[in-house]
């Protein structure tokens, strides 16, 4: 088994996940960015997505929304808003929230109104986000 | 002695008072079950987000961020919590004990104190002292992120206007069901040496290099308001829980002592009730004997 890092999801609501894992991909800052063991220490905003992590040639995937990560010590901490696994999320909901989201951006877009437009944004990321999670975790 | 109606009048009102003591002690459990949850789930993050923030705020120059400033304290803002409701025993009393000897020790010291008051406790208990700036109340029942984000943001401004040199809050710790314990935690400014013992402070904070991405500023700029809105987050939550915790404990106990009262009454009734017998025995025998004669 190839050297790991230690994985630590925790949100408002509790630790969601606490593993030792081979990889880890986040959507950070700047793009998806991974996270193999013994990466320098880091700390990064983390934006709404899907961060996903390896072990043992099995891939578990999440839906996080905005946060920040930390890596130091060969462990990497992720301290989020909510992080839900594929299982958790509810597809209909998800779908409902992504068309009701992109009705308030047309409606925000029109008005100009930027308060809104970012919470419809923001939103809207969050439904798709859902919805790639909860895709793949069927496929698999 | 008393008269036997007024013994039983009094025992039925007893038992009423018991009644609903008893029923807010199932309530306050109930309730304290939920809160209890919520704030175990959030320590985790609370003290993850105040240790990576101890770590990140090492590498950083506190000159930089206004709410890392350290200026001469001459004016000291505290942020009281209390609960909105009361009858849970010493639980508030407990909170206003450290929150006077705090004031008492500053203005000793020359500082001026100006409160923020969370709950509608604090704020009748300081709202004749004149040192209350602002007043949040009807907020503890129902605990929302957006609350905290709001006296967060309200308590930077006044800091970062240079109103308060310093901010403190001072709330009741929930360490278990049975102890609550009033505690004070520092909120600005913001300071990465400084360990408060609401996280696992045991850690020492290691300057390493981090790579930032993107740079510190942004970072900081976006952590440093999350770490204050976390912060008071969690003391309210820990707040919620003790009020809960503390009633449950003071209606039991009144439950109890009402049941000690009822069983009390009940002797001195049954007494008056044996001394009336006996009395009109008395009376029956002396008119026979009398008769007799």
């Amino acid at each position: 088994m190839a050297e790991t890092i230690h994985l630590e999801v925790v949100t408002p609501k509790g630790p969601v996940v606490s593993e030792d894992v081979e990889l880890v991909t986040a959507p950070g800052y700047g793009g998806e960015f991974g996270v193999l063991a013994h990466h320098a220490p880091m700390i990064s905003t983390i934006r709404i997505g899907v961060m996903s992590y390896r072990k043992d040639n099995s891939e578990a995937r999440l839906m996080i929304s905005g946060g920040f990560c930390e890596v130091s010590n060969n462990q990497i901490t992720f301290l989020v808003e909510s992080a839900e696994r594929g299982e958790d999320i509810d597809v209909d909901r998800a779908l409902r929230a992504k068309e009701r989201a992109e009705k308030r951006l047309a409606a925000a877009a029109r008005k100009q109104e930027k308060i809104n437009q970012a919470r419809a944004e923001a939103a809207l990321q969050r439904a798709l986000a859902r919805l790639r999670v909860a895709n793949k975790g069927g496929e698999s | 002695m008393p008269s036997l109606k007024d013994v039983k009048t009094k025992i039925e009102g007893v038992k009423k008072t018991s009644q609903i003591t008893r029923a807010m002690n199932m309530v306050a459990s109930a309730k304290l079950r939920g809160a209890q949850q919520r704030i175990e789930d959030f320590r985790p993050y609370a003290e993850k987000f105040q240790f990576a923030m101890g770590n990140l705020s090492s590498g950083v120059d506190p000159a930089q961020y206004p709410l890392m400033a350290v200026r001469d304290t001459g004016k000291v803002e505290l942020v009281v919590i209390t609960s909105d409701r009361g009858l849970c025993g010493s639980f508030n009393a407990n909170i206003f004990k450290l929150a006077d000897k705090e004031i008492e020790r500053l203005e000793a010291e020359g500082k001026k104190v100006s409160l923020v008051c969370v709950g509608k406790k604090a704020a009748g208990y300081y709202r004749k002292t004149g040192r209350v700036r602002r007043e949040y109340t009807d907020i503890m029942s129902s605990f929302q992120m957006f609350n905290a984000r709001e006296i967060a943001q309200d308590v930077a401004e006044n800091f970062l206007e240079g109103n308060a040199d310093e901010v403190n809050i001072i709330y009741s710790r929930f360490v278990s069901v049975a102890v609550q314990r009033p505690e004070l935690t520092t909120l600005l400014p913001i300071s990465p040496e400084k360990k408060d013992d609401g996280g696992e402070g045991g850690d020492a904070a290691v300057a390493q290099d981090y790579i930032y991405e993107p740079g510190t500023e942004e970072i900081m700029e976006v952590l440093l308001p999350l770490y204050m809105n976390v912060t008071v987050y969690r003391c309210m939550l820990e707040v919620g829980a003790s009020e809960h915790a503390a009633r449950m404990t003071a209606m039991d106990n009144a439950t109890n002592a009402c049941g000690d009262l009822i069983h009390n009454l009940t002797l001195i009734y049954n007494k008056a009730r044996q001394a009336g017998i006996t009395a009109e025995l008395m009376d029956i025998v002396g008119g026979a004997e009398a008769l007799k004669g």
